[in-house]
C-alpha cells in the first residue's frame, strides 16, 4: 500500500486543489491587485491607493459601509432574538407528535427563492398593498401609506431571509441538551430568566455563533433584499459595489469596494470568534 | 420552561401566541403572493375581483400567461440547465473533497480545510466579482499572447455554473463529510482483508453506505443554484437566470403573471424538499 505515490491522495486532491486555486484564491488575489491599480494623471495604469482614498474621502461611501455594517450586526441580534424561542420551543415545548411535522413546516419557506419571498413582503406593503387594503377597509386609515423603502422595512426582509441560517444551528445544538439539566435547575429554584442565561445559552453558543457567522455574511453581502425594500439612493454597500461596476464601469474602484467588504466581514467575524473563544473549524461542524 | 415542567398559564398561553404570530409572519407573503395569482385582475393587490386561471394560460395581448410568455419559459430553462450543471459538478468535487478531508492526510491539510471554509465567510457578490476580474484577467491574456478569444471568459451560461460551484461545492463537502465521519471503517478494512482493492471498497462499501448523503446533498445543490441572485448578478451574460429575469421584472413594476411564476416556483420547491425528506427518511 504505502509505496511511492498514494494514487487515492493524488485523485481526491486534484479536482478539490483546482476549485479552491481557480474559483476562490486567484480570484481574491486577482480583485487585491486590480483594487490597487489605479490611472494617474497621464491616462497610464499604475499603482496607487486612489481607490482606497477615495473611500475615505467621500462621506457617501463610508457611511453607506459603516451603515451597512452597523445594520448587519442589529439583523444578525435580531434574527436570534426571534429565532431562538421558536427553537426551543420545536425542540423542548412541544409534544413530540408535532415535533417533526413543526420542523419541516418552519423550514419550508426558505427553500423558495429569496426574490419570491421579497416579492410577497412588497405585495403585503406598498401602497396599494394588502395590507393597506384592510387597513382602510376596518377604517383604521384614510387613506393608503407607503409601508415600504424604509430601513425598517429593509431590516424585516432581511431577518425574514435569514431566520433558517440561525434556526438549523440552533435546532441542532438544542437537540443536545440534555433536559435533566434544565429539570435540575428548575428544582433547586433557577427562575426561568436564570435558566436561560446559565444553562441554555451557555449550551448552545457553538451553535448561536455559527448561526451568526452565516447570517451576519449574508445580510453583509444581500444585494436584493436592500434593493427592493430599501430606499432608492443605494444605501447598501453592495449596491455601491454594483453600480462601480455595472453603471461606471470603474472595475478598480469596484474592486478596492468589494475588497474593503470582505476585510469587513473577515474582521467582524474574527472579533466575533474570538469575543465568544470559538472556533471556526469546530463552529461550522 | 420544557414540557414536564408545570408552568403558569400566562406563561405556556403567551408562549403559544408567540409561535401562531411567528407562523403567521413566516406564511404571510408567501401565501398572499399564491391568493393573488388567481385574482382577475391587472395588479397584483386587492381587491378580489374573482377567480381566473388566465395568469398561468391567458394568450391575450394584455394577458400573456406564464405558459405562453416566451421570455420567462426562456428564463426558467436556462435556470434548469444552470442548476444541472452545477449539482452534478458540485456534487461530484464535494464528495471527493469530503474524503480528502476525511480520509486522507497531508501536509498543509488545515490550511487547505480553511481554504475549502472560505466561500461561507465570503459574501456572495464578491465572490460573483472576483471570478468576473479573474476571468477577464485570463480573457485578456489569451487574447495578447496566443490571440485567442475565449467565450468561458465572458460573462455568459458557463461562468454563472463556475460561480454557483464555487461555493456551493463547500455545502456538499460539509454534507457529505457529516455523514462520512459516522462511517464505520472497519467494513472498509473487513473488505480490504476478503481481496477488494481501494477502488471496489469505495464503490461498493463506502459510496453506498454515503448515498443518502449525497442524494440529498445533490438536492440542495441543485434548489441552491436555482435560487441563486448575488453570485450571479454579476455573471450572468444574455440568457438571463429566473430570479435575475424576475428582478428586471419586479424592479420596474409587477404584473399577476409574476405571482403564477412564483407559485410553480413554491410548488416546485416545495416537492423537491419533500421528496428529499421522504428518501432521506426512508434511508436511515
Amino acid at each position: 500500500m504505502k509505496s511511492g505515490i498514494r494514487w487515492g491522495l493524488v485523485i481526491f486532491i486534484t479536482p478539490v486543489l483546482v476549485w479552491l486555486t481557480v474559483l476562490i484564491l486567484l480570484p481574491q488575489v486577482d480583485m487585491f491587485i486590480m483594487s490597487i491599480r489605479a490611472e494617474n494623471e497621464l491616462g497610464e495604469m499604475g499603482f496607487s491607493l486612489a481607490n482606497f482614498k477615495l473611500f475615505f474621502l467621500e462621506p457617501i461611501y463610508w457611511r453607506t459601509f459603516a451603515r451597512t455594517a452597523i445594520f448587519s450586526i442589529l439583523v444578525t441580534f435580531l434574527t436570534f432574538l426571534i429565532t431562538m424561542p421558536i427553537a426551543f420551543y420545536i425542540t423542548k415545548v412541544v409534544s413530540p407528535k408535532f415535533q417533526g411535522f413543526l420542523s419541516v413546516l418552519i423550514l419550508m419557506p426558505f427553500w423558495v427563492s429569496e426574490l419570491v419571498r421579497v416579492y410577497g413582503w412588497m405585495i403585503l406593503l406598498r401602497e396599494s398593498g394588502v395590507i393597506n387594503h384592510f387597513l382602510i377597509k376596518f377604517g383604521l386609515l384614510n387613506k393608503p401609506i407607503e409601508m415600504l423603502y424604509n430601513d425598517a422595512t429593509m431590516i424585516t426582509g432581511l431577518v425574514y431571509t435569514s431566520m433558517l441560517f440561525m434556526l438549523v444551528p440552533l435546532l441542532s445544538v438544542l437537540e443536545s441538551l440534555d433536559n435533566s439539566l434544565i429539570e435540575a435547575a428548575y428544582d433547586l429554584g433557577g427562575s426561568v430568566w436564570s435558566i436561560a442565561v446559565r444553562i441554555v445559552i451557555p449550551h448552545c453558543l457553538p451553535g448561536i455563533v455559527s448561526g451568526s457567522i452565516v447570517v451576519f455574511m449574508l445580510t453583509l453581502g444581500n444585494y436584493l433584499t436592500p434593493n427592493l425594500m430599501g430606499g432608492k439612493n443605494g444605501l447598501w454597500f453592495t449596491e455601491q459595489i454594483y453600480n462601480q461596476f455595472i453603471a461606471s464601469f470603474n472595475w478598480n474602484q469596484g474592486s478596492a469596494f468589494g475588497f474593503l467588504l470582505l476585510i469587513l466581514s473577515s474582521a467582524i467575524i474574527w472579533l466575533g470568534l474570538k469575543l465568544t473563544k470559538q472556533r471556526l473549524g469546530k463552529v461550522v461542524q | 420552561m420544557i414540557r414536564n415542567i408545570p408552568q403558569t398559564k400566562a406563561y405556556s398561553q403567551g408562549f403559544r401566541l408567540y409561535i401562531i404570530l411567528y407562523f403567521i409572519f413566516l406564511f404571510a407573503p408567501l401565501a398572499v403572493t399564491c391568493v393573488l395569482a388567481f385574482n382577475d385582475s391587472m395588479f397584483p393587490s386587492l381587491p378580489w375581483k374573482g377567480f381566473t386561471l388566465e395568469w398561468f394560460t391567458g394568450h391575450t395581448l394584455e394577458r400573456t400567461g406564464i405558459f405562453n410568455d416566451q421570455i420567462n419559459l426562456d428564463s426558467i430553462w436556462v435556470s434548469f440547465k444552470v442548476a444541472f450543471f452545477v449539482s452534478l459538478l458540485s456534487t461530484f468535487v464535494g464528495t471527493m473533497g469530503a474524503f480528502l478531508f476525511e480520509q486522507e492526510d497531508f501536509p498543509f491539510k488545515n490550511l487547505l480545510f480553511f481554504l475549502m471554509l472560505a466561500p461561507l465567510v465570503i459574501p456572495g457578490v464578491i465572490l460573483g466579482i472576483s471570478i468576473l476580474l479573474f476571468s477577464n484577467t485570463l480573457g485578456l491574456f489569451f487574447e495578447t499572447h496566443f490571440g485567442l478569444d475565449v467565450g468561458l471568459f465572458r460573462p455568459g451560461f458557463w461562468l454563472v455554473v463556475l460561480g454557483q460551484f464555487s461555493f456551493i461545492t463547500t455545502i456538499v463537502t460539509l454534507i457529505v463529510s457529516a455523514r462520512l465521519k459516522k462511517f464505520d471503517h472497519t467494513l472498509e478494512e473487513a473488505a480490504m482483508n476478503l481481496g477488494a482493492t481501494r477502488y471496489e471498497t469505495i464503490v461498493h462499501i463506502t459510496l453506498k453506505f454515503l448515498r443518502p448523503a449525497i442524494l440529498g446533498a445533490m438536492a440542495v445543490s441543485f434548489l441552491m443554484s436555482f435560487e441563486n441572485f448575488n453570485t450571479t448578478l454579476f455573471l450572468v451574460g444574455s440568457q438571463a437566470t429566473l430570479p435575475i429575469n424576475l428582478y428586471l421584472q419586479v424592479r420596474d413594476g409587477s404584473t399577476p403573471v409574476i405571482n403564477a411564476i412564483s407559485v410553480l416556483m413554491i410548488g416546485g420547491t416545495s416537492l423537491l424538499a419533500l421528496a428529499n425528506l421522504y428518501f432521506s427518511k426512508q434511508e436511515r
